[in-house]
C-alpha cells in the first residue's frame, strides 16, 4: 500500500517531463540537430531583427531566440551574466560600451576585415578598442540642430548667429526660448554640448590619452556657457522634454538634439531641416557620435554561428536598411546612406555624424560624465568663476581616474 | 482520488525537479545537483509520510525563505569578501582566454585562406591546401556547427603566426603579443612578465596590470577600505550619520504629524478621510511628482505658490535635504495617522473620565494618561518605521537621485544620499562598479539596523511591561 502512491508520483512526473525529455535526448544524441543562437536586443531593433534571424534560420538549420530587453540594463545584465555561460550569443548596444566589456572580459574581437570597406570610417573606429576590432557597426548617431523652417528659413552659420536669430524671435514675440538646448538638472549637458566645446579646442581625451576638458580652449568654452546663460541661451531647467515640446509647438526656433526625436517632430507637422551644430570658436564643431552595433560574447558556445550571423546576414545593405527604417538612425554602411540620400532628416543627421567624433570608450569615461555635467551646471546656474570650476572638474576627473 | 489529487502538485514539483537534475548533471554542477537532490528526498518524504503534519505546513514557506533570503544572503556574505567588480567579473580562466584573444593582431598583408577542419580521432585541425594526411577527414557542416566552440579556439602554427578561423571556412594568420605560461600562471609579451600576485590581476613588477583581472577572494578588505580609505570614509560617515538623521526626524515629525491630526479631527470624518489620500499613493509616483512640482524654474511651488521665486529645493545640499525630509512626511503621516486613531480609540475612555473626575485638564489627560499609554502600543511599529526609513530608498531616488552631488569627493556620493542609495551607486552606478564593497556596506547596514531595533525592541517591551 505504501508503495502506491510513490509509483503513482513516478508515473504522473514521467508523463509530466515527457515533452522536455525528448528535447533533452535530441540535445544529447544529435547536438547539431538544433543549437541556438540567443541574441539580447532593445525593442527598436527586435522586430527587425527577428524578421533577419528568420532568414538565417531557414538557410542554416539553426534556431535564433531575440530576448527583449531594456537599454538601461542590457550592458550590465550581460557583463554579469556572460562569464557564468548562461548569457546570450549576440548583443546589440552602443559602441561606448566596449571598454567596459572589454574590461570585463565579456566581449569577443571581430574580424571585420573583408567587410571593412562598406562602412563609414566613423563607425569603424568607434567599434575599435586598443587597435582591435570587437562589433559590427549599423548605425551611426550624433546630436544636430533641428531648425523651425518657418521660424528661420536659413541654417546660421555660427552658434552666436544662431542665438541671436532666436533671440531676435524671442524679443518680437514669436518665440519663447532662443535655443532649445536640453540640459538635464542633475547630469548637466555634456553630450549636447560637446560640439561647442569641440570649436574652442577642447576635447575629452588628447592624443596620449590625458584629460583635455581644461585646457585652454576648455576655459574660453566655460566663458562662452556663462555668457550663453546670460543670454538665457542655455538654462537648467530646460530638460530634454520641455525643450522638445517647446519646438513642436513653435515655441523655440532650434532644438539641438539626436535621429531619436525626428520621428516626434515629423509626426507633429513641424516643417524643420537638420543642420549640423555650427561652431561657436574658431575650429570646426565636432558632436559626439554614438555607433550602433553588434557584439558577440566571449563565452558564446556558438562563436561560428554568431559570426556567419553577423558578417553574412547582418552586414548586408537589406538587414541595414531594414534596421534603419526601424528606428531612424543614419545607417553605418555607406551604400545604404547614399541610396537614402533622399530623406533630408537622415542626410541630415548623418552629414551632422561624419563630422563627429565617436564618443571615447575607454571605461575612464564612466569617471568624467558626472563631474563634467556637474560643472557645465554651476556655470550655467551662474555659482562661481567659469574657469575655477572647469578646472576644479579637470582635477577630480584626474583624481577619480587615478583612484579606480 | 482525492488521495491523487492531492499527490499531483508534488508530482509536477518532482517532474520539474527530475527536469532540473538531469539539466544540472548535463552542466556538470554537481554541487548544485547534491543539493536539488536532497532537497526533492526531503520534500518527498514530508508529504508523502502520515506524520510530520506541521513540516507539511512549513516547507513550503521555508523553501521560498531559503531561495529568496537564505541565498541572497550567503551570497551577499560571500561577495563582501571578494573583489568582485568591474575588471574582475569571471574566473582566472576566463580572464587569461579574453588577453590572449585581445593580444591577438593580424599580421601585415595577411588575407584570408580557404580552409577545411578536418579531423582524426578526435582531434581537430586546419587543412590550407593539398591532400590531408592519411586518416584525416573534413568535417560536415553540422559537425562544424556542433564543435564551433572547439573550432574556434584552434591555432595552428604557420610560417609567420598563427591560423585562426572564425567561421570554420577560412583562416587568417594572426600574431599573438602576449603568451600564457601554464607552468608559472604568467604571462609575457617577451619583456615584461605579468604574473600572477594573487590579486586577481596579472601584475607586472612596476604594477601595470593587464585587463582583465578575475574574482578572488580579499578577505576583510572592503570592510577595512569602508574605514581606512580617506576617499570613502569621508563620504561614508558623513551618510551614516545623515541616514540616522533622516531615519530619526521621518519617524519623530510623521509620527508628531500624524498624532496630533488623531487629536484634533477626532471625529471629523471628512477631513480624517482626505488624510487618507497620500497613503493611497504609490509613494514612488509620489516622489516622482514631488520632483516636478519642486523644480526650480517651472516647478508649481516656486512658480504658484511663492510666485515666481527661483528656490533651488533641490539643487541646495541643505534645501534638498530639507525638501526629502518634507516629501516623506508627506507621505508617511497618514500612515501614522491611522494608528494614532486606532490606538486612541482603543485607550479605554473610562480612564480619562477618571482623571478628569481627579480634575486634570486636557493637556495633562494627555501627557499622563494617553501619550503613555499611546506609546506602549505604538513602540514597535515606530522602530520598524525607522528601519523602514533607514533603507528608504524610493524616496531618495526618485525624488533627488542622493544629489546635489558632494563636488568634493572622490566617490559618486551626495548629499542626501542614505547609506542604501549610496550602496546602489557603488554597486551599480558611477563610475566603476564594486559589487564586493557594495555587498560589504550593505553588511554594515544590516548590523545598524539589526542593533537599533534590538535595543528599540527592549525598550519597547520594558514600555509595555511598565
Amino acid at each position: 500500500m505504501r508503495t502506491l502512491p510513490i509509483l503513482t508520483a513516478l508515473l504522473l512526473s514521467g508523463c509530466a517531463l515527457a515533452g522536455c525529455a525528448q528535447d533533452e535526448r535530441a540535445a544529447e544524441h544529435k547536438p547539431a540537430a538544433t543549437p541556438t543562437l540567443t541574441v539580447w536586443a532593445d525593442d527598436d531593433r527586435a522586430a527587425p531583427l527577428t524578421r533577419i534571424a528568420a532568414r538565417f534560420e531557414q538557410d542554416r538549420g539553426v534556431k535564433v531566440k531575440i530576448v527583449q530587453k531594456a537599454m538601461g540594463n542590457l550592458r550590465d545584465d550581460f557583463v554579469s551574466q556572460a562569464p557564468s555561460g548562461q548569457g546570450p550569443d549576440v548583443i546589440v548596444g552602443p559602441h561606448d560600451w566596449l571598454g567596459k566589456l572589454v574590461q570585463n572580459g565579456v566581449v569577443s574581437p571581430l574580424d571585420l576585415s573583408a567587410k571593412a570597406s562598406l562602412f563609414s570610417k566613423v563607425a569603424l573606429d568607434g567599434m575599435t578598442y586598443q587597435g582591435q576590432t570587437y562589433g559590427l557597426p549599423y548605425a551611426v548617431e550624433s546630436v544636430a540642430v533641428l531648425r523651425n523652417n518657418t521660424l528661420v528659413p536659413v541654417a546660421p552659420r555660427t552658434f552666436d548667429e544662431l542665438v541671436a536669430k532666436g533671440e531676435a524671435l524671442v524679443a518680437a514675440g514669436r518665440a519663447v526660448h532662443p535655443v532649445g538646448l536640453p540640459v538635464d538638472p542633475k547630469a548637466g549637458s555634456p553630450f549636447h554640448l560637446y560640439a561647442l566645446q569641440t570649436s574652442f579646442g577642447s576635447r575629452v581625451f588628447g592624443e596620449g590619452g590625458d584629460l583635455e576638458i581644461d585646457n585652454a580652449g576648455g576655459l574660453r568654452f566655460a566663458a562662452y556657457l556663462r555668457k550663453l546663460a546670460q543670454r538665457k541661451a542655455v538654462s537648467t531647467s530646460l530638460t530634454g522634454d520641455i525643450a522638445t515640446s517647446a519646438f513642436l509647438k513653435g515655441e523655440t526656433p532650434f532644438l539641438v538634439t539626436g535621429p531619436w526625436d525626428a520621428p516626434a517632430v515629423v509626426k507633429a507637422g513641424v516643417p524643420f531641416s537638420v543642420d549640423a551644430l555650427p561652431p561657436a570658436g574658431d575650429e570646426p564643431a565636432r558632436p559626439f557620435v554614438g555607433v550602433q552595433g553588434f557584439y558577440i560574447s566571449a563565452k558564446s558556445a556558438n562563436p561560428i554561428l554568431a559570426n556567419d550571423l553577423l558578417l553574412n546576414y547582418l552586414a548586408t545593405p537589406e538587414a541595414q536598411k531594414a534596421l534603419h527604417a526601424a528606428g531612424g538612425r543614419p545607417p553605418a554602411m555607406t551604400s545604404v546612406r547614399d541610396e537614402l540620400a533622399g530623406d533630408l532628416v537622415m542626410t541630415g543627421f548623418a552629414k551632422a555624424a561624419a563630422e563627429g567624433v565617436p564618443t571615447p570608450n575607454v571605461p575612464q569615461m564612466d569617471a568624467v560624465w558626472a563631474d563634467w555635467g556637474l560643472s557645465q551646471l554651476a556655470i550655467i546656474a551662474g555659482e562661481g568663476d567659469p574657469a575655477e570650476l572647469t578646472r576644479k572638474a579637470g582635477d577630480k576627473i584626474r583624481a577619480k581616474i587615478g583612484y579606480s | 482520488m482525492k488521495r491523487a489529487l492531492r499527490l499531483l502538485p508534488l508530482a509536477v514539483a518532482d517532474a520539474l525537479a527530475l527536469y532540473g537534475l538531469v539539466a544540472l548533471g548535463s552542466q556538470r554542477s554537481w554541487w548544485m545537483f547534491a543539493g536539488l537532490l536532497a532537497g526533492t528526498a526531503a520534500i518527498n518524504r514530508i508529504y508523502l509520510s502520515r506524520r510530520a503534519v506541521p513540516a507539511k505546513y512549513l516547507a513550503p514557506g521555508v523553501v521560498l525563505l531559503l531561495v529568496y533570503q537564505v541565498y541572497v544572503v550567503l551570497y551577499t556574505g560571500y561577495a563582501a569578501f571578494t573583489n568582485y567588480g568591474d575588471g574582475h567579473n569571471g574566473s582566472k580562466a576566463d580572464a587569461v582566454a579574453a588577453i590572449l584573444a585581445g593580444s591577438e593582431v593580424k599580421v601585415a598583408g595577411a588575407v584570408p585562406y580557404p580552409i577545411r577542419v578536418m579531423e582524426r580521432d578526435g582531434r581537430l585541425g586546419l587543412l590550407v591546401q593539398g591532400r590531408p594526411a592519411a586518416g584525416w577527414r573534413p568535417l560536415t557542416y553540422g559537425e562544424i556547427v556542433a564543435r564551433q566552440a572547439e573550432i574556434t579556439a584552434l591555432r595552428e602554427p604557420a610560417d609567420g603566426g598563427t591560423l585562426k578561423t572564425a567561421d570554420g571556412m577560412t583562416a587568417t594568420l594572426y600574431r599573438a603579443t602576449l603568451t600564457y605560461d601554464a607552468a608559472t600562471g604568467s604571462i609575457t609579451d617577451g619583456t615584461t612578465v605579468y604574473r600572477d600576485t594573487g590579486r586577481g590581476a596579472f601584475t607586472a613588477a612596476d604594477g601595470r596590470a593587464l585587463s582583465p583581472g578575475w574574482k578572488v577572494f580579499v578577505g576583510h578588505e572592503n570592510f577595512t577600505r569602508v574605514l581606512t580609505d580617506s576617499g570613502i570614509r569621508g563620504p561614508f560617515l558623513e551618510v551614516l550619520a545623515w541616514t540616522f538623521v533622516f531615519a530619526i526626524l521621518s519617524v519623530a515629525l510623521s509620527f508628531g504629524l500624524g498624532l496630533a491630526l488623531a487629536l484634533l479631527l477626532d471625529g471629523h470624518r471628512i477631513y480624517r478621510s482626505l488624510l487618507i489620500f497620500p497613503y493611497a499613493f504609490p509613494a514612488f509616483m509620489a516622489a516622482l511628482l514631488w520632483q516636478g512640482l519642486l523644480n526650480t524654474d517651472h516647478g508649481f511651488v516656486n512658480d504658484v505658490l511663492l510666485g515666481g521665486a527661483r528656490v533651488p529645493w533641490l539643487s541646495d545640499p541643505w534645501l534638498a535635504k530639507l525638501s526629502v525630509l518634507l516629501v516623506n512626511v508627506w507621505i508617511a503621516f497618514p500612515y501614522m495617522f491611522l494608528i494614532c486613531t486606532g490606538a486612541l480609540q482603543a485607550i479605554p475612555p473610562t480612564l480619562s473620565e477618571a482623571a478628569q473626575m481627579d480634575g486634570a485638564g486636557p493637556w495633562r489627560v494627555l501627557r499622563t494618561i494617553k501619550l503613555p499609554l499611546l506609546l506602549a502600543s505604538t513602540a514597535p511599529v515606530l522602530v520598524a518605521t525607522f528601519a523602514f526609513n533607514f533603507n528608504n530608498f524610493n524616496v531618495i531616488y526618485m525624488l533627488t537621485g542622493g544629489g546635489p552631488r558632494d563636488a568634493n569627493a572622490p566617490v559618486d556620493v551626495g548629499s542626501t544620499d542614505l547609506l542604501i542609495s549610496l550602496v546602489y551607486k557603488l554597486a551599480f552606478g558611477g563610475a566603476s562598479r564594486n559589487y564586493g564593497l557594495a555587498c560589504a556596506v550593505s553588511i554594515v547596514i544590516f548590523m545598524v539596523i539589526a542593533a537599533v531595533s534590538l535595543a528599540g525592541f527592549r525598550r519597547a517591551r520594558r514600555l509595555e511591561a511598565a
